[in-house]
């Protein structure tokens, strides 16, 4: 699905994240652990290709394209969906049209006609219940006046809408209570499958309990600095992050 | 991704989408402006005496008047000696039916996407079609008619309704009022007519399509509704108008009554020609718009500016009748080197009278965007109120957004609201959309029109549409 090697990336002349080399193969569910500060929104901003930040070493495969190659909005197209650590709002743009916007400038980009008001309303009800999002935050304009764990809600909305091949969760556990990281998990749970992957970023391993993964690697520094199964999340959350500084 | 450089390549290359000049023949009057030119118009159009005499008294003040300086806008002054003031196209006999219309003129509106034919059986809309200076189609007109209903072009007005027009004629705006309705008053040739009688709920929006068309012609179009006791009227106003190189001046008056209990909506979508990407040609936009709302009656101006090099524009509204109301919501949308100076004046001088003003202002390339506003609200006015909302939405660092609102209060009981703010269209927002699959250009429209919407909402469904599409068209490849 995609393959980072050796990426190198920096802000305003400082490097963030130094030599990372991370493959994922399709179906697989990775998550990446990490002190703050220590680069994993750099990362998934990196892989949806924001601009702040300069390559300056590395190559980034994604479906054997050059995904350094690619706008941030082809990169969509592509298949590559983020779920913001803070998704922004959009005032005046409602939720339904946003949504439409982007399935038909992705179908259009394969050629294909427009979706129909029948087809999309299908896949708006049946999704919106799927994370059980509030109706009434459909029509409202994006994340606009949301809870913190609406707009969390709201993206994996979007993500079950667009139906991604790789999706990057960005602390999408953060601000959440209990009761809504199940919801947000059962959303991811239920669109695992054999072609689609997950990256999904978070500081507390909490989240992992739900949405187990196959692969979990600590980033620090700007680095993975240990790969492991699920368990080692367990022994990340037991010895805390100092273990990872001291070793 | 494009660097800055490219983008404003790309944004200045952006050529203007109704670019195209019709051919009719013109029976024009040589340039130049004296009492002898508004003694011609009037005699060509064949005017009564007292009308006659009202141009040559605004004239008279006119010539007595300098160009205003106070507004944010730089640009070369007219010469008003180089200037055509009477320009009509020749048709070639009387008008019976579409058919006899002038193909170019049929043409012209093909292209913009007006067919008369198609809205006549469409959409219920009576067009007064507005090439240059006369009015060459109207339509509907006899289904009004049956309402009692006047919809025709002004001069038609002056033949027909003379006693209406007389009582009504600068009322709202008089000939002293400033030096470009000074101008009008003495040269306007045409323009559109609307009254609706008591009591009577006009059944469609009444819509003028204007286009200046005549290379070095003037325009000075003067408008009156009048909206009879407890009557109710939804006009719409559109221009577009066809490229060319010289600035060409516009100077257009709007007069609006509403009597007692009755309320007007006047709507308009103004695309003009707005200069190259170096700012040259364009049309100077120097209109003045004012309504007048007698007791417990209602004005709205809403309005969709995209178009014309300078625009210098502020409907008003005077709230003479108790409990009357006035709104005005506004986009105005720069870009290049276009400048805008435009907002309003709510005068409030019945009790009980309530205004509310939605301004939005976008500015992109290196153009200057201005909001200037006035509430006055006098001693007698008591219990009155205003809400004033002026936000800017900078798409470049070169341009620039100014707010200059001015707010008097003359009496304890009454109450005004003011609240502005200014922002650059966020990086975040265009990369989350971006992230969604939404091209930049489509993300820049949706931003846009959500932060206008508002405003783009009190429009007539039809227009809001066409309004929405202006905008993105306005602003592609604008943001850097
Ligand atoms: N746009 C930016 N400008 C300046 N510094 C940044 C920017 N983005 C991230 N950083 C810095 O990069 C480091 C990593 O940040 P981040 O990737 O957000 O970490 P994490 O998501 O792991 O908490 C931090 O020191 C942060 O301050
Ligand atoms: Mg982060």
């Amino acid at each position: 699905m995609i393959k980072i090697t050796n990426l190198h990336a920096s802000v305003e002349g400082t490097e963030i994240l130094k030599g990372i080399n991370l493959e994922i193969k399709p179906g697989e569910v990775h998550a990446i652990m990490g002190p703050n500060g220590s680069g994993k929104s750099t990362l998934a901003s990196v892989l949806a290709g924001r601009e702040d930040y300069e390559i300056t070493e590395g190559s980034i495969e994604f479906l054997d394209k050059d995904l350094l190659d690619m706008d941030i909005d082809v990169r969509a197209k592509e298949g590559l969906f983020l779920a913001f650590q803070y998704p922004v709002e959009i005032p005046g743009v409602s939720n339904v049209n946003f949504l439409k916007a982007a399935i038909n400038e992705k179908r259009k980009y394969f050629g294909q006609d427009d979706i129909s008001a029948k087809e999309f309303l299908t896949a708006v009800k049946e999704n919106s219940a799927l994370v059980e999002l509030d109706g009434k935050l459909k029509n409202r304009s994006v994340n606009e006046g949301f809870s913190g764990g609406e707009k969390k809600r709201n993206d994996i909305f979007q993500m079950a809408m667009l139906q991604p091949k790789f999706a990057i969760l960005d602390e999408t556990d953060s601000g959440l209570d209990i009761d809504a990281l199940q919801v947000v998990a059962k959303g991811v749970n239920a669109m695992r499958n054999d072609n689609r992957s997950f990256l999904i970023i978070t500081h507390y391993q909490r989240l992992l309990d739900y949405i187990v993964p196959d692969f979990v690697h600590v980033l620090y520094d700007g680095q993975i600095v240990k790969s492991g199964t699920k368990e080692l999340a367990m022994e990340m959350e037991e010895k805390g992050y100092d273990w990872i500084k001291n070793n | 991704m494009q660097n800055e450089e490219e983008l404003l390549h790309e944004v200045t290359n952006k050529e203007y989408e109704y670019g195209f000049e019709t051919n009719i023949e013109s029976d024009t009057i040589a340039p130049g402006l004296s009492e002898d030119v508004v003694r011609r118009i009037s005699k060509k159009k064949d005017e009564p005496q007292w009308l006659l005499d009202w141009r040559l008294k605004a004239f008279a003040i006119w010539k007595n008047m300098k160009e205003p300086e106070w507004a944010h806008v730089k640009y070369p002054k007219p010469d008003f000696q180089a200037i055509s003031y009477y320009s009509a196209p020749k048709p070639k006999k009387e008008l019976a039916s579409l058919d006899e219309v002038d193909p170019e003129i049929l043409k012209t509106m093909e292209r913009l996407g007006i067919s008369l034919e198609e809205q006549k059986k469409l959409t219920g809309v009576a067009i007064d079609f507005v090439i240059d200076s006369v009015s060459v189609a109207t339509s509907f007109k006899e289904k009004l008619g049956e309402l009692g209903i006047i919809f025709c072009s002004m001069s038609e007005a002056i033949k027909e309704h003379p006693e209406l027009v007389r009582k009504y004629l600068g009322t709202v705006v008089p000939q002293s009022d400033n030096f470009y309705a000074a101008l009008n008053s003495a040269v306007f040739t045409d323009g559109s007519f609307c009254y609706i009688p008591k009591g009577t709920r006009c059944p469609m929006e009444l819509s003028t399509y204007f286009r200046i068309n005549e290379s070095g012609t003037g325009q000075f179009e003067r408008t009156m509704v009048i909206a009879d006791e407890g009557s109710y009227v939804s006009y719409l106003e559109g221009c577009t108008a066809p490229q060319r190189d010289e600035n060409q001046l516009h100077a257009a008056v709007v007069e609006l009554i509403a009597l007692d209990n009755a309320e007007i909506k006047y709507s308009t979508v103004q695309n003009w020609y707005p200069g190259d990407k170096n700012g040259l040609g364009g049309v100077f936009n120097f209109v003045t718009k004012r309504g007048i709302c007698h007791k417990r009656s209602k004005i709205s101006w809403t309005q969709v500016e995209t178009g014309s090099a300078v625009t210098w524009k502020y409907p008003s509204c005077i709230l003479k009748g108790d409990y009357s109301i006035g709104e005005f919501f506004s986009v105005a949308v720069t870009n290049n080197y276009q400048q805008a100076d435009t907002g309003t004046k709510m005068i409030h001088l019945g009790k009980h009278t309530k205004s509310t003003i939605i301004s939005k202002g976008i500015s992109s390339g290196h153009s200057q965007n201005s909001y200037r506003g006035l509430v006055q609200i006098s001693k007698n006015a008591i219990n009155s109120r205003n809400f004033s909302q002026c936000d800017s939405l900078l798409m470049t660092d070169h341009c620039g957004a100014h707010t200059f609102p001015y707010i008097e209060v003359n009496n304890q009981s009454s109450m005004v609201e003011h609240e502005a703010t200014t922002s650059k269209i966020g990086e975040d927002k265009i990369f989350y959309c971006k992230q969604r699959g939404i091209s930049e250009e489509k993300a820049i429209g949706l931003i846009v029109n959500g932060y206008a919407k508002e405003v783009l909402n009190k429009l007539p469904m039809e227009f809001a549409v066409e309004a929405q599409k202006l905008l993105e068209i306005s602003l592609e490849n604008s943001v850097g």
